[in-house]
């Protein structure tokens, strides 16, 4: 058994679960209890203690699932990432999994810098950044709805594609 | 029109039709 892809196929499962989990509780958990906790001035709480280390976990968990994910992929990160025949489903995935991570560190990560007070930021500029911060996390969850999909079927994607 | 990304149930809902488009992209083309 080669040593490589079964540790790198482990780490890519636990750090994904790190990451797709905090992504679903930012948006299942958090941003409906921040709307909850800004009618009774109770936000500091989730905001100052809670929002900055979900973060922490969920921006590294993604850079480790994805360069697990390419360790995983190894000789075949080309004809997956080019959509090859054979290599379409999990290539697919992949792409989707690499739009994710985009959105994690040039859209979320930047505007909630501005959101948590951690960058200076006006009103305005707040506003602005709560906006784009939202939509990124919601586009990277109905993402992650397709590229679960397509990394659940494995390499060759019999199962699903009835090869 | 409102973006259905603003709600849950929206955004659960256009991840299952991307997921839907995407596999009979990889269907019928890709593969």
């Amino acid at each position: 058994m080669e040593l490589v892809p079964v540790l790198a196929r482990w780490l890519h499962f636990l750090a994904g679960i790190m990451w797709i989990g905090l992504l679903y509780y930012f948006n299942f958990v958090q941003v409906p209890a921040l709307k909850a906790a800004a009618a009774d001035n109770t936000a500091a709480g989730i905001t100052r203690h809670v929002a900055p280390r979900a973060l922490l976990y969920f921006r590294w968990s993604a850079v480790v699932t994805w360069l697990a994910g390419a360790a995983l992929l190894g000789s075949n990160f080309v004809s997956a990432f080019t959509l090859q025949k054979g290599y379409a489903g999990i290539g697919l995935g992949a792409w989707l999994g690499t739009i994710m991570l985009f959105n994690v560190w040039a859209l979320i990560w930047p505007n909630q810098q501005k959101i948590l007070g951690l960058k200076p930021a006006t009103d305005e500029e707040k506003n602005k950044a709560r906006r784009v911060a939202l939509l990124a996390s919601r586009t990277n969850m109905a993402l992650s709805i397709p590229m679960l999909f397509f990394m659940a079927g494995g390499l060759t994607h019999k199962a699903a594609f009835g090869l | 029109m409102k973006n259905p990304l603003d709600s849950i149930w929206g955004t659960i809902i256009s991840g299952l039709v991307v997921t839907a488009i995407l596999y009979y992209v990889v269907k019928s083309v890709l593969m």
